[in-house]
């Protein structure tokens, strides 16, 4: 195991400046996330637009630095994009950190893989998986219009 | 007294965690075994097994004396009046259970007042909190200062004539605090109510006297006082014992079985259906005898040498919040560290071999009340040195440096 592949700078970085965070009006789906073991909390905001685009997509939330990143990187990863390609994406980071897949989609540019690739090191530390799958779950469970809690300290 | 030669005792020691030498600061959570209890349970399995109470062959005889022999041990080591008085479940989980269970269905109506505080182990609130749902039980919580130390003036103004019982903790596994158990059963039994002390942090710790206290129930967890999981304590006063139904029915808690009529059997056995957990009851006197061995007085002495160590040298270090600053403390040293979640802490000073707790710690009564989320938790065992404490504070330094 190696501590800086779990805390690779871009992690810490968007850690310590998560980007689009914040509620905004006018969103269309919305669900929340919740490890109550550990406290993290995360409440996911999107606006789906006419073309069935992910036109905008914001977090707000707390937790550790793996959760924060993780969020803050998939809004990055995931704004702009239509519902198929933005599901495609949750499923190559989920497949990624749960079953050590090799990232091999079209969908992304290589500085959108280097960014998933940076949490790619969560999976060498079995109990932080569910601190950086939450909000991944949390967007599908908000694209879906589920309405329950997601709590990824059960399911993973 | 020499620490070295009592962790020499502990097998776990000698094991490398991560390549690093094992900074184990999670007793709060469960103690490590040392050799004599190990080798109890080998021993037992291997030349004196046999179940307790029910044949007469040698084997049998032997493995009940042996079991009887640490409920004696126990009788002794808390001061009760009678081991009669001691009864053995699975942990101090069920220990809580069955006296809110029992209590609950004999002296619990609609409405009725169950006192407990905001210092409370969920297991110690959600057995209480099965009264409110299934017998519409009222529910108080005493509030704490921002020391962490509970206002007694306010436990007190909260006691009405429907209090039924009273149920706090000795020492909380959050902030530390030592709680007057002494002032508050008095408070209690002035008014004709019964308190349950939840010992859990206390009994490896500090000297505990239930006649003392003259507290009605007082449980213990035998795997936080160097002994085997599956063993919990429930002390009881005789007369609760005799007067409340039994919890859970089976083989051994019976005296006559009848196709119309079941009579139980006498105190302790009422409470003890089916199986226990034999070899580790056998085993667990000889965390008693470890701990007599060195001394409750040597232990409180040292752990506290190595709190204040510990507290002096965390509170160098700029970035760290230390939750609560009670009257008295046990070695439970909470803290946040800024800008740094704890699990963050947690998984970085792992690396360094070290291992504290993250998270709300079963208190998030007290984590809601403290505004936090989760703290991060180290926790001091009659093992630890100011040598474990040392690289505690290094490998917090290096969390800082990993987050810079």
């Amino acid at each position: 195991m190696d501590l800086k592949q779990l805390y690779q700078d871009i992690i810490l970085e968007h850690g310590k400046s998560p980007r689009n965070f914040g509620k905004f009006n006018g969103y269309s789906h919305h669900a929340r996330g919740h490890n109550p073991l550990c406290g993290d909390l995360v409440q996911i905001y999107l606006k789906l637009n006419n073309e069935k685009k992910v036109e905008k997509l914001t977090f707000e939330g707390s937790g550790c630095a793996i959760s924060m990143a993780s969020t803050s990187i998939m809004t990055e990863l995931v704004k702009g994009n239509s519902f198929d390609v933005a599901k495609n994406i949750i499923s190559i980071f989920l497949n990624m950190i749960k079953n050590n897949l090799d990232i091999k989609s079209t969908e992304l540019n290589e500085d959108q893989k280097t960014k998933i690739m940076s949490l790619s090191g969560v999976n060498q530390y079995p109990m932080r998986v569910k601190c950086a799958t939450l909000a991944w779950h949390t967007l599908a469970s908000a694209m879906d219009e589920k309405k329950e809690e997601v709590n990824t300290e059960i399911t993973e | 007294m020499n620490i070295k030669t009592i962790k020499s005792e502990f097998p776990i020691f000698s094991n490398k965690v991560n390549g690093k030498t094992l900074v184990y600061l999670d007793s709060s959570n469960s103690s490590q075994k040392p050799k004599s209890v190990l080798n109890s349970l080998d021993n037992f399995y291997k030349n004196e097994f046999s179940n307790i109470g029910r044949s007469i062959h040698s084997l049998a005889v032997n493995a009940t004396n042996k079991y009887e022999e640490t409920r004696m041990s126990i009788k002794n080591f808390i001061n009760a009046s009678s081991k009669d008085e001691i009864v053995f479940t699975k942990n101090a989980t069920e220990s809580i259970n069955l006296v809110a269970t029992t209590f609950g269905q004999q002296n619990i109506q609609k409405g009725d007042e169950i006192l407990i505080t905001e210092l409370e182990h969920h297991s110690n609130y959600v057995p209480w909190h099965y009264l409110r749902e299934t017998r519409g039980a009222v529910i108080k919580f005493a509030p704490i200062d921002e020391n962490g130390d509970i206002i007694i003036d306010k436990l007190k103004e909260l006691i009405t004539s429907k209090t039924k019982i009273i149920s706090v903790t000795h020492v909380s596994n959050v902030t530390g605090t030592i709680v007057p158990i002494k002032d508050i059963v008095e408070i209690a039994h002035k008014r004709n109510i019964p308190v349950l002390v939840d010992g859990c942090q206390s009994a490896p710790h500090i000297k505990i006297n239930v006649k003392d206290l003259d507290c009605d129930f007082y449980v213990i967890s035998c795997h936080k006082v160097y002994g085997p999981t599956g063993v919990g304590i429930l002390y009881a006063k005789k007369k609760w014992l005799e007067k409340l139904p039994p919890y859970i029915g089976g083989g051994g808690m019976i005296s006559e079985v009848k196709k119309d009529k079941i009579t139980y059997a006498s105190v302790p056995e009422k409470y003890e259906a089916g199986t226990m957990p034999t070899a580790e009851v056998v085993a667990f006197n000889e965390s008693i005898k470890f701990i007599q061995s060195i001394g409750i007085e040597n232990i409180m002495k040292h752990e506290k040498e190595i709190t204040d160590y510990a507290l002096e040298k965390l509170k160098t270090i700029n970035s760290v919040n230390i939750i609560g600053n009670p009257k008295n403390k046990a070695g439970v040293i909470s803290f946040t560290l800024k800008g740094i979640h704890p699990h963050d802490i947690s998984t970085i000073v792992d690396e360094e071999g070290v291992a504290i707790r993250a998270g709300h710690h079963c208190c998030q009564i007290l984590h809601e009340k403290l505004g936090l989320a989760a703290t991060a938790r180290a926790s001091i065992g009659i093992y630890n040195t100011k040598e474990d404490i040392d690289i505690l504070c290094q490998s917090i330094e290096k969390c800082r440096k990993v987050f810079e």
